[in-house]
């Protein structure tokens, strides 16, 4: 049962990713140019799911468990580190590069690429160094 | 304003909402998809695995089910969405646009974004989505330094080098 929800939570989320327009760098781009011709689309996916996700998470937690877990799994850190600040400086740079942060390049699997695969590969390689990486940074 | 995309915009960022509603109140997770498929492939946990595994068959299925569907479900800006197979109905819907780079900066982004997602323990749907939500501080401040990081990225590589993506 477990398999089958987070198929549908990664099949709802692939098709907001699709009509979005988040498969498409070209937006995502488009919007980190400020400089350029702006495209406003990503504000309003983004605002539309914080909103959206800030009242279901409303509704949801007031419940003593998850329907198929024994437990609600969130994050509990509050502190602001150089690894939190720095890896996101990190990933910044790579997703003004590419167009692609992670959901969108994995959601395009079907559309292949030499330079999607690229990508992908690169990504997954950082998950790796990044592991090992000791958490006292 | 291109209201069309904006619709779209909004839709699927609702959709997007609904998808981490659904993942808290099913499995009691966090929709971060660094975490989620990360730790499927750095880590392969024992019995917490299958379901990262359907999760990413789903994430890569709903493209799909819109190129299937037809029409302009998609919001390719450019019209260079990829084309994929005979669509039901001989109607494919352009979805998934195209890199907008060649194979090294896609090697060099692609590092960046995985070892950035990794010590910073989120991407833009963990940290910006889910993140935002529960109103986490670290979230926010996560949030804030990519997207100023991304931004300065553009910047410069549009409009201070020239050409690239």
């Amino acid at each position: 049962m477990k398999t089958l929800m987070g198929y549908i939570a990664g099949l709802i989320f692939g098709l907001g990713l699709g009509i979005s327009g988040m498969t498409d760098p070209a937006r995502v781009l488009g919007f980190l140019d400020v400089a350029g011709s702006w495209d406003p689309t990503l504000i309003f996916v983004l605002g539309g799911a914080v909103i959206t996700t800030f009242i279901g998470y409303r509704l949801v937690l007031r419940r003593p468990n998850p329907m198929f877990g024994e437990r609600f799994q969130l994050p509990t850190r509050r502190d602001l580190d150089g690894r939190l600040i720095g890896g996101a400086a990190l990933f910044g740079i790579g997703w003004g590069l590419s167009g692609y942060c992670p959901g969108p390049a994995f959601a395009s699997i079907a559309g292949l690429t030499l330079p999607l695969a690229a990508l992908l590969v690169a990504m997954v390689a950082g998950w790796f160094l990044a592991r090992a990486v000791p958490t006292r940074a | 304003m291109d209201w069309s995309a904006t619709l779209h915009g909004l839709i699927g960022g609702v959709l997007i909402g609904l998808s981490a509603t659904w993942l808290m109140a099913t499995l009691g997770r966090i929709a971060g998809i660094s975490g989620i498929i990360g730790t499927l492939i750095t880590a392969r946990p024992q019995g917490d695995s299958a379901w990262r595994l359907t999760f990413l068959l789903g994430l890569i299925s709903g493209p799909v089910v819109l190129m299937l569907a037809g029409g302009d479900l998609g919001n390719v800006a450019g019209g260079s969405g990829e084309e994929i197979g005979e669509g039901i109905g001989g109607v494919i819907g352009k979805v998934i646009g195209e890199p907008a780079g060649g194979v090294v900066l896609m090697l060099v982004a692609g590092l960046l974004v995985g070892v950035g997602t990794g010590l910073g323990s989120g991407c833009t749907s963990g940290h910006g989505v889910c993140g935002l939500a529960r109103l986490s501080p670290r979230s926010l401040v996560a949030t804030l330094t990519f997207l100023a990081a991304a931004i300065i990225t553009v910047y410069v590589v549009r409009h201070m080098i020239g050409g690239g993506a």
